[in-house]
């Protein structure tokens, strides 16, 4: 052992073999270790199948004017509101200095289709379906939608006026494919 | 790591000496919770909560397997099975309920276990890692424990999923996407509920592992005990078999009394009719309530309505609600001073008697529905709660002067009988 000590001690300097081989196989063992965590992380991320409904076609013609409609969209539920000319007078008079997530109701619209408000139903706080689509439910302070378990108030525009919800209910990607059909997604 | 005058282990049988030699399991137990731990002699009944969440543990550990044999985690079937679980499966009904109440139980003899720590200063140096990792269990407990609660997927356990995982959604940027990592999907669903399933099963037994850390940390200095004076010879000890084993006996019988007298008699008092509703993810109940051990931290987590400097309201209370038990990991070194137990710190005692009230207090508020007077009080309750720890103790640990104390734990329970005697004495 001793001489073997010497041995090497007469060869070699500084860095030796010895230290690269020991920084060679722990780094590559690291990089291993790290590629396979990669898997077990991103299996929790949603599966082929969850993503697989990511698109929903609603049919809207059967809804009048001042209702609602609650649908599902990747199993979260979606509002379809046929808004009225008072409730989009009441939503386009707010200044927009006033709003916490200020939009203005033609950007969560679309263009000729004003009247159709689509959100998801999803409060912007903690994830709870806000009340206010279905007929007779409390409509908050401001006419729109009233979340019942920490109290957010959002207006005729879906736009969040009040309570510890920070954002306006979200506006998911659609298109109108007809004057009575709407896909989500 | 024990007392030089602890007993030793000397197995008389050949074949406890056969073992001891090739495994020195028994050797294990014996100094662990045996003749071979030796204990302050002057413990108080507040000292049978740490074996009392043992047992708490182990209940909860048994009828967790046995309900697992029964129950399926698909969210297609789950609330049926757990209806077979009552109604079809034998004594399913007492298995279930014994697991739901457990729980409850566990959570009782948890807080006034920490509350014990906290009046008698068990948290201080030399047993700051006993309370580290006390806090570790804690987390781990509440983990446990909300998963747990989803898996029944009524419309509590939905929405609570929801709500909790709604969580981290407040961190700005990625914390979206966290929410549907740890989903598994973009609102709670069959994904969810496996890998809930999953963890739920596998986190017990890890905090088995740490309950075992906390007992050897608690073994190298040993146990405090009311006076808050460290052990200073043999005379201040008893072992802790038969001493503690019968004293933690009997406590065992009065916990297993409340036990069962809630189990058979109310088993649905501390839960949520509303749990007995599917889930319907169309649909939130009117009131949602977390079950009553989270209800503090509920309310801590509601009592931010406004936004503040550039943060939102919403990332506010998730900071505030981890922060109230984050903070608990700095309690050690927060308060300075030398006296542990509150019977000499006349400051500090009335103190902890004012976080106790806070606490039930933030307890009310989030059981309350978020409005007022729920609002300015778990404000209040929230505001004191962290004063408490960062301001008044930091203060009082500095301006407090202790009353005056006996030399020794033989001596403060020697003073105590002669007081006892003169008493008898004089009546």
């Amino acid at each position: 052992m001793a001489s073997e000590t010497n041995l090497n001690a007469g060869i070699e300097e500084g860095v030796r073999r010895r230290d690269f081989i020991n920084i060679a196989a722990v780094s590559f063992a690291g990089v291993g270790a790290v590629a396979v965590v990669l898997p077990l992380v991103n299996q929790m991320n949603p599966s082929a199948d969850v993503l697989a409904l990511s698109s929903t076609e609603i049919d809207i013609s059967a809804i009048e004017t001042g209702q609602a409609i609650k649908t599902s969209w990747r199993k979260q539920p979606v509002f379809v509101r046929n808004l009225t000319a008072t409730e989009i007078a009441a939503a386009n008079k707010v200044p927009l200095s006033e709003l916490r997530d200020p939009q203005t109701l033609a950007e969560r619209t679309k263009v000729g289709k004003e009247n159709w408000l689509i959100t998801l139903g999803v409060c912007t706080h903690l994830g709870c379906v806000p009340l206010g689509a279905a007929e007779g439910e409390p409509r908050g302070d401001f006419g729109g939608y009233f979340c019942p378990c920490h109290g957010s108030h959002y207006d005729t525009a879906a736009r969040i006026r009040k309570g510890p919800a920070p954002k306006n209910l979200v506006v998911p990607p659609y298109e109108f494919t007809s004057d009575t059909a709407v896909t989500i997604g | 790591m024990s007392f030089p005058w602890a007993k030793q282990y000397e197995p008389q049988q050949p074949l406890m000496k056969w073992l001891d030699e090739k495994l020195p399991l028994p050797r294990l137990v014996y100094n662990a919770v045996g003749a071979g731990y030796p204990v302050p002699r002057n413990l108080n009944y507040f000292w049978n909560f740490g074996v009392l969440a043992g047992a708490a543990l182990a209940i909860q550990i048994i009828t967790g397997i046995v309900l697992a044999m029964h129950y399926a985690a698909n969210a297609g079937v789950a609330f049926n099975s757990v209806e077979h679980i009552m109604r079809d499966v034998n004594a399913g009904w007492f298995i279930r309920y014994a697991h739901m109440n457990g729980a409850s139980m566990f959570f009782i003899v948890v807080y006034l276990h920490i509350f014990r720590g906290l009046y008698y200063g068990s948290y201080k140096a030399p047993r700051e890692m006993v309370w580290l990792l006390g806090v570790v269990i804690f987390l781990l407990m509440m983990a446990t424990a909300f998963m747990g609660y989803v898996l029944p997927w009524g419309q509590m356990s939905f929405w609570g999923a929801q709500v909790i995982t709604g969580f981290f959604s407040a961190i700005p940027v990625v914390g979206e996407p966290i929410r549907v990592w740890l989903l598994g999907g973009f609102a709670p669903d069959n994904a969810a509920l496996n890998r809930f399933f999953s963890l739920h099963y596998l986190l017990p037994f890890v905090i088995a592992g740490v309950v075992i850390l906390h007992i050897w940390a608690l073994h190298i200095p040993g146990s405090n005990n009311p006076t808050g004076i460290e052990v200073k010879d043999e005379q201040d000890t008893v072992p802790f078999h038969p001493y503690y084993t019968a004293k933690d006996g009997f406590g065992l019988g009065i916990f297993l009394l409340m036990f069962v007298l809630l189990t058979f008699f109310s088993p649905n008092l501390l839960g949520h009719a509303d749990n007995y509703i599917p889930a319907n993810p169309l649909s939130t109940p009117a009131h949602i309530v977390p079950e009553w051990y989270f209800w503090p931290f509920y309310a801590i987590l509601r009592a931010f309505t406004f936004n503040f400097l550039w943060i939102d309201a919403k990332l506010w209370g998730v900071i505030a609600m981890f922060a109230s038990i984050a903070l608990l990991f700095f309690l050690p070194w927060l308060d300075s001073s030398p006296v542990k137990s509150s019977t000499y710190r006349p400051l500090y005692k009335k103190f902890f008697w004012v976080l106790v009230f806070d606490v039930l207090l933030l307890g009310v508020c989030g059981k309350m529905p978020a409005e007022q007077p729920w609002v300015v009080l778990s404000q209040i309750g929230a505001a004191y709660y962290f004063a408490h720890f960062l301001i008044i103790l930091p203060i009082v640990s500095r301006i407090e002067r202790p009353a005056p104390m006996p030399n020794s734990i033989t001596e403060a329970v020697l003073a105590k009988h002669a007081d006892d005697m003169s008493a008898a004495a004089t009546a």
